[in-house]
């Protein structure tokens, strides 16, 4: 499989493959987006769910999910407990194939090249390659923090002393850690308060230069100024990385994201510009959830 | 009002209280069982010393086994034992920790891994002479292996392995989810998650696995005897190191050996009471050996222990 690259050509396996007739598959014009506004159109697709159902065994987790994510801005994903947002978003790395008896339906693709993230012939270590991830809970390896950041750039086959260097110092600038931690980077990356553990744990995906950030819940486990640090990083990272957030906390998603998605019981309820969905929701479920109704 | 509220709190306190009672009940009892456990191994181990204390110095470690109980010592025992732990540590350590590894990260979770898992844990059960007679028709028959170092090592390892195995798992398990799939998301392989992550996080349990299964083989008497050790050998198996190219032997592999517990064995039976001073003697050195390794592994927890902490 030659798809690991952006941009890299496709082989015409693949794309006979994934039903699409040939090499000449154009990229999905902007205009068939359904919920961004028009001022938005000009933004470029990263992301597509189409048709996306989801079971665990026998249960259906997610049902018929279409959703574009558009590249360099933060979608968000809201709903109440058990809607499906986190499954969701661990389908966009393959977190699901290290549980036995789940199962994919529909196509996740990764643009610009087209490539369909859940295909079972598609290696979930390839996708995970391209998309990194942040979680719930800070979980730093209980390595050096030099370490932890290198890592993924390790088993990516980085062997050069200079360039780990490198290229760790510009991830912990990027998350926003330099400064506190360039003095002990040998230390141990669980010395770390439970807010710089968080940014250690974004600058250690960032340092693999993913296409789409992945979040789920990452300031669940931390104290508002620690989240306020998290979210302001997440909003400077809009330039650099496309992102998807699972958040429970509807003031997060309103501050951070530019779009947003309702889920409830699996199902994708609304999705639109953060500031529409917030202010003038089109769905009745989606007013109940962000006024407090229920949830 | 001012009534209404004191008798609220007379009674939480006294059904704290009461409540608290039982609490150090159990203190007591607990202690108590502690120290009764406790006192029988220092009764032993001081009863042992002191019958032993005549032969207790450096001629005893330094002598070979004799027909006259003072000039009789330990060394063909004490390094016989020694060799034996290398090649059970050598043989443990690898296959031990690959199944666990095995089961814990790759099997499958269906009825033949679950088979696989009741009949480790259930080996572990299995009374030490049972192995010997297996080693004795497998290794020592069948492979001609002959009733050797190498052999006694095999035994024991076999003894052992269930024990390890189940120790590794355990430790395995101790590393949280959350770490896997922090590996996993940045792309790392099954193998890299676990030979970057998941075993050297887990390195304090797997080794005071390893250090409790060798203490269990250390004393173990019954499969040496059923494999035909000797319990008289005058002599030391070959030097491992050699002066000349290339430096290692492994010669000793195939020598007849003899182990402490087994030269306890043949000086408890004897009628000369001398031999029993020298039996005791004996024994305390095994006891002392063994309570050293647990000391080890209880050191190489505290030390992984202090460097992991979720």
């Amino acid at each position: 499989m030659n798809t690991l690259q952006p941009g890299s050509t496709e082989s015409p396996a693949r794309a006979e493959a994934m039903g699409n007739g040939g090499l000449a598959t154009p990229r999905p014009s902007v205009d068939v987006s359904r919920a961004a506004s028009a001022a938005d159109e000009v933004l470029a697709l990263k992301s597509r769910a189409e048709a996306l159902s989801f079971y665990y065994g026998q249960a259906q987790a997610l049902k018929d999910l279409n959703i574009d994510i558009r590249e360099k801005r933060v979608t968000a994903l809201i709903g109440p407990s058990g809607c499906g947002k986190t499954t969701f978003l661990r389908c966009f790395n393959r977190m699901h194939d290290l549980t036995p008896g789940t199962r994919y339906e529909g196509r996740i693709v990764l643009y610009p090249d087209d490539f369909n993230l859940i295909a079972r012939e598609v290696d979930p270590i390839e996708v995970r390659m391209r998309i990194g991830m942040v979680f719930q809970k800070p979980n730093p390896f209980p390595k050096s923090i030099f370490e932890n950041v290198a890592y993924g750039l390790r088993v990516r086959g980085m062997r050069s002393t200079v360039r780990l260097e490198e290229e760790v110092e510009q991830a912990l600038r990027r998350a926003a850690l330099w400064e506190e931690v360039k003095d002990r980077l040998q230390s141990s990356g669980l010395s770390l308060s439970g807010g710089q553990q968080q940014r250690l744990c974004i600058a250690r995906a960032l340092a693999t230069n993913p296409e789409i950030l992945l979040f789920d819940e990452p300031t669940s486990a931390l104290d508002p100024i620690a989240t306020a640090r998290i979210e302001e990083l997440i909003a400077e990272l809009r330039d650099q990385v496309t992102v998807i957030i699972v958040t429970h906390n509807m003031q997060q998603a309103a501050r951070v994201s530019d779009y947003t998605a309702f889920m409830y019981l699996g199902e994708l309820i609304e999705f639109d510009n953060t500031s529409k969905l917030f202010t003038n929701p089109a769905q009745k479920a989606t007013e109940d959830y962000i006024t407090g109704r229920y949830g | 009002m001012h009534a209404a509220t004191a008798v609220t709190s007379d009674r939480i306190h006294t059904d704290v209280s009461r409540r608290k009672l039982l609490d150090q009940v159990f203190v007591v009892v607990g202690l108590l069982i502690m120290f009764g456990a406790l006192l029988v191994l220092i009764v032993l181990f001081l009863d042992l010393v002191r019958d032993g204390a005549p032969r207790l110095n450096w001629d005893f470690l330094n002598s070979f086994p004799s027909r006259k109980a003072e000039r009789a010592g330990i060394l063909s025992a004490w390094v016989g034992t020694s060799m034996i732990m290398l090649v059970t540590a050598a043989v443990t350590m690898p296959v031990g920790v690959a199944a666990a590894i095995y089961l814990e990260e790759y099997a499958p979770k269906n009825w033949f891994t679950a088979i696989i898992e009741i009949n480790v844990t259930n080996l572990a059960g299995v009374p030490s002479i049972i192995y010997g007679l297996l080693a004795l028709g497998l290794f020592v028959y069948q492979f001609n292996l002959g009733q050797s170092v190498l052999t006694a090592g095999l035994t024991l390892s076999l003894l052992i392995l269930p024990i390890v195995i189940v120790a590794t798992r355990e430790a395995l398990r101790a590393v949280p989810r959350a770490i896997r799939e922090a590996a996993y998301a940045l792309g790392a392989t099954r193998w890299e998650v676990t030979a970057h992550h998941v075993m050297p996080y887990s390195m304090g349990g797997i080794l005071t696995g390893m250090i409790i299964g060798l203490s269990r083989a250390i004393g173990e008497t019954a499969p040496l005897i059923t494999i035909g050790a000797l319990s008289f050998i005058a002599f030391l198996p070959e030097s491992p190191f050699k002066s000349e190219f290339p430096f290692l032997s492994f010669a000793w592999l195939k020598d007849a050996f003899t182990a402490m517990p087994i030269q306890m064995f043949n000086w408890v039976s004897r009628p000369d009471p001398a031999f029993q001073a020298n039996a005791a003697a004996a024994g305390a050195i095994l006891l002392g050996m063994t309570l050293l390794m647990n000391g080890i592994a209880i050191y190489v927890r505290y030390r992984f222990r202090k460097r992991i902490n979720w």
